[in-house]
């Protein structure tokens, strides 16, 4: 067998994203529970373990999202720090993994791969880092440094950082040491330290990557173990494994060293019927009228609050000169005003409100399954049997129970089909991924 | 005190190092069962030792009385990040946790993280700096900012949230810097978590009194610790609450504590060595003085265990321990009152009307 083709596993697996900030999740319903305290995350990670997911996530944002200035007020908002969010549930799950989404420029690498060692030895060997790349210097704001990074340097920072956090994972040369001193000198930072920690029990936290640029995609395939991929509609899944494929054996590694798991989301019924009138009932509480204007007004930077939501698109132009990245991603400049008139032409070609039309622009749409229990089971063995992706991160709509159904009633339609694990592997996420012990990086002590 | 005056009961807390990772459910957990009010979990850099934030948040969804307390530093640490991290250490344990405050004087901590060596006067200037920041980002949404207001469609309200706009002082010793606010998670739930440093850091020109809420007392002998607590106590004043420091050997499973063969400490406490029955005597007469008595076992399992059959309840029976309280806060252990919102648009209206 070689490595140079790729071997479906014929398997899929489920993560959960708590997202805890966002539009997705809905909190105006009566069911909408606390996004803080601890009894929604024990609830949410108990019942994907009851559920054999891999793995529990959190995201991570290091400033409040603004709008027009101030903190934004529509939608879920304030969320606890991931790591020790992670180290409380470590006391009260057993198997399932623990991802903490963690950006490469607002940490310090020696700080950084201490904490997340400690998370992974306090859980048994469960512990994951989603490693994003943050360099804004609006959320640099909140920190001593400032915003020191230029968006070019992202990646080559992120590189540095990683290598420098696996050489002191690696650094122990047994389990019970002694630590090799790991010493970094980069353009923006120098490290020189002696590890404390011993390896855990699958050897080093697992990594994740979250970004979808071409950079972004070599450095996961240099780096990870997972993607944390934007890809989920099955053409495009296919369309990102032979690229991230292609990418992995240019890189060296095998074909099958990086697996997938896109962001997603179920809306779930006994039927299809059920399950579509759901999804309306979900996009108008996720997506209500003050929202659908906020959103238009982050790409028109003004107040459009005299506009009905119900009614058509605004005529009045975007202000160009107030772009700055506080206003969301995608958008600089004069592409303000051509974007302008091409959704106002979009939304009266298809009738569409600025409500209608807000709903079907949010992104995550495209990553929505919707369905019966068993249609959307039939489509995932799909996926298994080409080896689309290696699973899905679900971001359920609804805190604490959102994850109910799909435990109760997709999980076990999908091991009937024998696509989904009835049973965790073993006790680390690496076993339970599937992933291999990783090799010892190159001399630790080594500059 | 007058006769007739009931005495006030202190507190005891335990440091918990001792178990290290493995061991940390069972050892909370008798921690908890034998009445301690606080677990403490250290942050030195020896080897095996995990993350001591970690640990606390570890131990909070498993207990139900004791206050978990971690160690973290000021100096190397990002403050924007360190109060995150406790206020979440807040939720995850119902409102019992704290915090120790330390300005870690380590050439080594500095190299790690590329900074350069902080010494002298610059540790209390970055402690004060890294409080002042947890403070503020703490208070910076207000207790009622989550709203819910379907009608309006309003998640938050945003005249309830603040900047904590911190800029490190003039003459700042170390790097100056600046935090912007608010914060990303919403107001702890005891609305601000205990802080604790030793009394070494503050005082005049140093961590000012008023940033924390009780110190860490220590001497060089069970001796001498009396009168230190008295001297911390008229330097400091009344309103921060001391905490004493003692290392203990016992007496155990037929072993006279002497003979444990149990290796000199270097942690600058006052050791005590000897039977449970003197220590007893020892700890009530401190806590005639001190507020709280943070206890250094030798060898966690076997001293928790004579403390926990000989010690605390002795301790109960006497009245020099407060009754530990199910689900209470850690500022509750303290005395100490609801905290107050510095951004409060209410408290502020109470000054404005002249209160
Ligand atoms: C599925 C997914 C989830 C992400 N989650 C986070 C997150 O929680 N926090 C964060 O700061 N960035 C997050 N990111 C952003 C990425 O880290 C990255 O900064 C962004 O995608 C830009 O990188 P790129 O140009 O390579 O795509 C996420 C990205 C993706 C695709």
């Amino acid at each position: 067998m070689t490595r140079e083709i790729f071997q479906p596993s014929g398997q899929i697996q489920f993560g959960i994203f708590f997202q805890g900030v966002n539009s997705g999740t809905i909190w105006k319903a009566a069911e909408s529970g606390s996004q803080t305290d601890f009894e929604s995350f024990r609830h949410i990670a108990q019942t994907a373990e009851r559920g054999k997911f891999a793995a529990f996530f959190l995201g991570e944002g290091l400033r409040l999202r603004e709008h027009l200035g101030r903190p934004h007020a529509l939608d879920v908002v304030g969320r606890p720090d991931a790591q020790t969010m992670l180290a409380a549930l470590a006391a009260v799950t057993r198997n399932i993994g623990l991802v903490a989404t963690q950006n490469t420029t607002y940490n310090d690498p020696a700080d950084l791969a201490h904490r997340l060692s400690s998370l992974d030895l306090i859980s048994g060997g469960r512990a994951a880092w989603n490693i994003v790349t943050t360099d804004n210097a609006w959320t640099g704001a909140n920190f001593r440094r400032g915003g020191y990074l230029d968006h070019a340097d992202r990646y080559k920072h992120a590189e540095a950082f990683v290598e420098t956090a696996k050489r002191i994972w690696d650094s122990w040369e047994t389990a019970v040491g002694p630590a090799r001193r790991v010493f970094h000198e980069g353009q923006h930072y120098t490290v020189d330290v002696t590890p404390r920690l011993p390896r855990s029990a699958q050897y080093r936290p697992v990594l994740f990557q979250a970004g979808d640029s071409p950079d972004g995609r070599d450095f996961a395939a240099r780096q990870a173990d997972v993607i944390f991929s934007a890809h989920p509609k099955f053409d495009a899944a296919v369309e990102f494994r032979r690229d991230i494929v292609a990418r992995s054996i240019a890189a060296g590694r095998g074909a099958n060293a990086v697996q997938i798991m896109p962001a997603s989301e179920f809306i779930l019924g006994a039927t299809d019927q059920e399950a579509q009138e759901k999804k309306a009932w979900v996009r108008s509480l996720q997506i209500g009228p003050q929202q659908a204007i906020a959103y238009l007004e982050q790409f028109w930077g003004r107040e459009l609050s005299s506009y009905d939501p119900d009614g058509p698109l605004p005529e009045i132009d975007p202000v160009v000169e107030e772009t700055s990245e506080t206003r969301g991603s995608g958008f600089h400049g004069a592409k303000a005003r051509q974007l302008a008139d091409q959704w106002r032409a979009e939304a009266k070609d298809k009738g569409l409100s600025i409500r209608q039309f807000v709903i079907s622009k949010t992104a995550r749409i495209d990553s929505t399954f919707t369905g019966s229990y068993t249609a959307v089971a039939d489509h995932l063995a799909q996926y298994a049997r080409v080896g689309a992706v290696d699973g899905f991160n679900i971001s359920p709509w609804l805190i604490p129970t959102g994850l109910d159904e799909i435990v109760n009633h997709l999980v076990p339609e999908l091991q009937e089909r024998g696509v989904y694990p009835t049973e965790y592997r073993g006790s680390t996420l690496r076993e339970n991924l599937g992933l291999e012990t990783p090799a010892r990086s190159e001399d630790p002590a080594q500059v | 005190m007058s006769t007739s005056e009931a005495r006030k009961a202190g507190f005891l807390a335990i440091e918990l190092d001792g178990a290290g990772h493995e061991n940390l459910a069972t050892a909370v957990l008798a921690a908890e069962s034998a009445g301690f009010h606080a677990a403490s979990f250290k942050d030195t850099p020896e080897a095996g030792r995990t993350n001591a934030l970690q640990r606390a948040a570890f131990a909070g969804p498993l207990t139900r009385t004791i206050a978990v307390v971690p160690e973290v530093d000021t100096v190397y640490t990002e403050p924007f990040h360190v109060s995150t991290q406790l206020a979440s250490l807040d939720y995850v344990s119902g409102g019992r946790a704290g915090w120790i405050a330390t300005a870690a004087e380590s050439p080594e901590a500095a190299a790690a993280v590329g900074r350069s060596f902080a010494q002298g006067e610059a540790l209390a200037q970055e402690a004060a700096a890294s409080i002042e920041v947890g403070r503020r980002l703490w208070d910076s949404w207000e207790d009622d900012a989550v709203i819910r207001d379907v009608a309006t469609g309003r998640y938050i309200d945003v005249d309830k949230l603040h900047y904590a706009d911190y800029e490190t002082p003039a003459g700042f010793a170390g790097t100056a810097y600046s935090v912007k606010g608010p914060s990303i998670i919403p107001r702890p739930l005891q609305g601000q978590l205990p802080v604790l440093a030793a009394a070494s850091l503050v005082g005049e020109g140093l961590v000012p009194a008023d940033a924390v809420d009780a110190v860490l007392v220590s001497a060089p002998t069970p001796e001498l610790l009396s009168a230190e607590i008295v001297d911390v106590r008229s330097r400091l004043g009344a309103s921060v609450a001391i905490v004493a420091e003692l290392d203990v050997v016992l007496d155990s499973r037929g072993q006279s504590a002497a003979s444990r063969q149990v290796p000199p400490s270097e942690s600058g406490h006052a050791r005590f060595v000897g039977s449970a029955t003197a220590l007893t005597e020892l700890l009530d007469s401190l806590l005639q003085d001190a507020d709280g008595v943070r206890l250094h076992p030798a060898v966690l399992d076997v001293d928790l265990e004579e403390l926990s059959r000989l010690v605390l309840p002795e301790l109960r029976r006497r009245g020099a321990l407060r009754a530990p309280v199910q689900d209470g806060t850690f500022r509750a252990v303290l005395g100490l009152a609801p905290a107050e919102n510095r951004f409060s648009t209410t408290a502020a209206a109470t000054v404005a009307a002249g209160k």
